[in-house]
């Protein structure tokens, strides 16, 4: 494989990593937002901050680790992209900061209007940051960012039907990623019934993804036709396949409460949508612009992924130790007499 | 008059107030990030040296203090980690033209920097939330990879700055980069002062900033065991790297004479090459004179070349459109100057005192001293931030490329800048409200990994 090409799969490969991971944390957030009173929803928070608090930093590295690679890789696509969608850059990265800074707030907080207040714009961030990235990706697909500076519209580039649909099937993805997680995650922890209110949520929200997708395809019909023909009749076709059986399978599976399995097949839908747009769109970045055009020299190409391969060597055994170490525990351990700890302790809710 | 001219005239007062709040909202976004970064790097290290000391001594004071510290830092990790993301967006959403033309040049520091953040993210949920399934060694172990690639994510990022004062390691055609060597990039003349001088800027702000917690808590009385150690493990490290930070800063000093003699005149206000050039403290530059300064006959000449009648380049080398402004220049560096040798005095009485009797000052005064210390320190690493990168101007690519080539042409940049400054300003808020808070309660309440663990009690 090219030298281009292998950096461009490196970069989609951390893109698929944040949002399997970054994204179901931020669904994580949806869900805060949508439990209810402090009193009714407080289980349910609890469940979530427990299993974000430890590795949402990590997972949102992601997102720094693809824009990186970006403007390493393809800087002329980065300098298009991100001075023609200025406005919903701008916007998630506010969200960005309002979600994270939040969320640690809300945690080291114990009075109870403080905890709401920091858990609102905790909840509230969660939803409007996947939009707007969402909207950033719409406008890369229709092809409504030419190369160049400031090229493109600064409005419709990102106010169109193709980002509408993927800033609302971002929210919804991370949404149905995190109530899968957090099936399993509230299974362990011996809280059945709230593994039975997330199952209830994952469905809702696999279905409303499932028509969100198909409404997509529609929309990319006459708005990205190019990038529709190769989803559904090109070489992006076997990624679609994928998507939607690992879709229907991931219904049934949560149907039937196997909720390790489910993880793997709700995963597998996702990656499959990203990578059925990455397929779809090459080798064109923007329009008009190749990889080939747009790549950096082969030195920088070949330190870079160089030096992450090394990284690798370090990094993957350790993130298999960080979510090894918070998916091991409790097992028929503290928690399990679904007896929550976090009870006792000095906080308002 | 034509309509087309006022047409053009209007637009370019709007690019020049766009470019303004471009560079505001960079300095913002980088000054806010900066301080918490410091934390972020120099935190971990003494962290891990209380929570060692209680390990080793038994002494339950060091990992009270240990524990407390952790908290702030799940805290300022966090606002660290996403102020650090919108860099990274404002990257290209401000400066499109130095990230498409350059991006590819300074890309590799960055990639390590984020497998260095990665490994900082990791870790550190480990070491926080794991605190009671590890035992005690493991847990600490768990630590040193947070230390290490903290200092190395900062090492990584002053990288792709020091190339922005000195760009090497590419070659430039037509306006577009046709060759590049990353690693002569990223290992640049300024990149050895720079790293260093700023990795040590984070320890003093870390030590000085946690220290002054525990002085003001002295101040009101509370001068039990826990608070003295409080305050002196954090002023020991600190007072440790103020005098090499001092010898560091010489270099650094050096190294601009020689590398960047526009920025050097900028921070002295010199503005005619001469010989025997006096070193000048205080003062103001009206119409291209200094004034009001405090004269030191051959005082610049003596320090830069170590020759009191060596020649120092003025600002008249180059052609008044290349001056940086010169006032905040100037200011910056003498106030960055000025906190240091302060600092450097307090580091001093500790050291005598602790030299002659092994205990720390017993006068008040010294604990004033110390309480004010962490906000010096940070007021000395924004000076010295301020110096960098706008004695840099008008060249954000030093001598490569302008800052006004570099900005995102797009119109609208003010209203972003205004409503990123409305949300720092509460972020600002928050996390003062929220550090405050940590600081104070009292006792130590049930940290959060704790709260997560069946109950152990840790007091």
């Amino acid at each position: 494989m090219p030298l281009p090409e292998m950096l461009l799969a490196v970069m989609w490969i951390g893109l698929t990593a944040y949002v399997l991971f970054g994204g179901a944390d931020f669904g994580g957030g949806v869900w805060d937002l949508l439990a209810g009173g402090p009193e009714g929803g407080r289980r349910q928070r609890e469940l979530i901050e427990h299993s974000i608090g430890p590795v949402w930093e990590a997972n949102h590295v992601w997102l720094i680790f693809v824009i990186v690679l970006l403007w390493t890789g393809v800087p002329p696509v980065f300098a298009s992209v991100a001075s023609t969608l200025y406005i919903p850059l701008t916007l998630a990265a506010l969200g960005v900061i309002a979600r994270g800074s939040a969320f640690a707030f809300r945690k080291v907080s114990t009075e109870l209007w403080q905890r709401r207040l920091f858990g609102a714009a905790f909840a509230f961030s969660s939803v409007v940051t996947p939009f707007f990235l969402g909207t950033v990706a719409g406008g890369v697909a229709s092809g409504r960012v030419p190369p160049g500076i400031a090229a493109g519209d600064l409005i419709t580039s990102w106010a169109n039907p193709t980002s509408a649909v993927a800033g609302a099937l971002a929210v919804g993805t991370a949404a149905y990623l995190a109530a899968v997680y957090l099936t399993r995650d509230a299974q362990r922890t011996g809280q059945d019934d709230l593994a039975e209110q997330f199952r209830r949520r994952g469905l809702a929200a696999g279905l409303v993804v499932g028509v969100l997708s198909a409404a997509g395809l529609i929309v990319l019909r006459a708005d990205a036709p190019l990038l529709f023909a190769e989803l559904v009749a090109g070489r992006a076709l076997p990624f679609l396949v994928l998507s939607v059986a690992a879709g229907l399978a991931s219904l049934a599976l949560l149907w039937i409460r196997a909720y390790l399995a489910v993880r793997v097949s709700a995963a597998l839908a996702v990656t499959g949508l990203l990578w059925g747009w990455g397929v779809g769109q090459y080798p064109e970045l923007l329009p008009g612009l190749t990889v080939e055009e747009a790549a950096a020299n082969g030195t920088v190409l070949a330190a870079t992924l160089g030096s992450l391969a090394v990284g690798a060597l370090l990094l993957l055994p350790s993130l298999w130790w960080l979510y090894a170490t918070f998916q091991r525990e409790h097992v028929g351990g503290e928690r399990a007499g679904g007896e929550h700890p976090a009870r006792g302790g000095p906080r308002g809710e | 008059m034509d309509a087309h001219v006022l047409e053009a005239a209007a637009a370019l007062r709007l690019i020049d107030a766009d470019l303004a709040a471009a560079r505001m909202q960079m300095a913002l976004s980088l000054g806010w990030h900066i301080v918490i970064a410091c934390f972020g790097v120099g935190m971990p290290a003494i962290t891990l040296l209380a929570e060692w000391r209680g390990h080793r001594t038994g002494d339950d004071h060091y990992r009270l203090l240990a524990r407390r510290w952790a908290r702030a830092m799940g805290v300022l990790f966090a606002v660290g980690a996403v102020s650090g993301t919108i860099l990274s967006f404002e990257m290209g959403l401000l400066w499109p033209g130095l990230m498409g033309t350059f991006g590819e040049v300074i890309g590799l520091p960055f990639s390590l920097e984020g497998i260095a953040f990665f490994i900082e993210a990791i870790f550190l949920g480990i070491y926080l939330y794991a605190w009671d399934r590890l035992p005690p060694v493991k847990h600490m172990l768990s630590g040193i990879p947070i230390v290490l690639a903290g200092v190395a994510s900062a090492f990584f990022v002053v990288t792709a700055n020091a190339w922005m004062q000195q760009p090497t390691g590419f070659l430039l055609r037509d306006g577009r980069v046709v060759a590049v060597d990353p690693w002569a990039a990223m290992f640049n003349p300024a990149t050895p002062p720079q790293t260093v001088h700023m990795i040590l800027a984070a320890f003093m702000v870390a030590g000085f900033g946690m220290a002054s917690v525990y002085a003001v808590a002295m101040l009101r009385g509370r001068r039990d065991r826990y608070h003295r150690l409080g305050l002196l493990l954090p002023l020991t490290v600190a007072a440790i790297v103020t005098p090499a930070q001092i010898g560091v800063g010489d270099w650094a000093a050096h190294f601009v004479a020689d590398f960047q003699p526009v920025k050097l005149a900028a921070m002295e206000g010199v503005f005619r090459t001469g010989r025997g050039v006096p070193l000048h403290l205080g003062g103001v530059v009206v119409d291209g004179e200094m004034r009001y300064a405090v004269e030191i006959p051959h005082g610049l000449s003596l320090l830069a070349r170590w020759d009191p009648d060596a020649v120092v380049q003025g600002l008249d080398q180059v052609p008044p459109g290349d001056w940086p402004p010169v006032n905040v220049v100037h200011w910056a560096f003498q106030v960055m100057v000025g906190v240091g040798f302060a600092l450097l005095g307090l580091a001093a009485w500790l050291g005598v005192a602790w030299w002659r009797r092994r205990e720390p000052p017993r006068s008040r005064w010294f604990l004033r001293a110390a309480a004010l210390s962490g906000a010096a320190a940070a007021l000395a690493l924004e000076a010295g931030w301020i110096v960098t990168e706008v004695g840099r101007q008008p060249w954000i690519v030093f001598g490569v490329m302008r800052t006004s080539d570099a900005v995102n042409p797009a119109p609208g940049l003010v209203y972003g800048f205004a409503l990123v400054s409305a949300v720092y300003v509460v972020l600002t808020v928050a996390t003062v409200h929220v550090l405050r808070r940590l600081a104070r309660d009292l006792p130590v309440p049930v940290a959060p990994q704790e709260r997560d663990a069946s109950g152990h009690e840790v007091v």
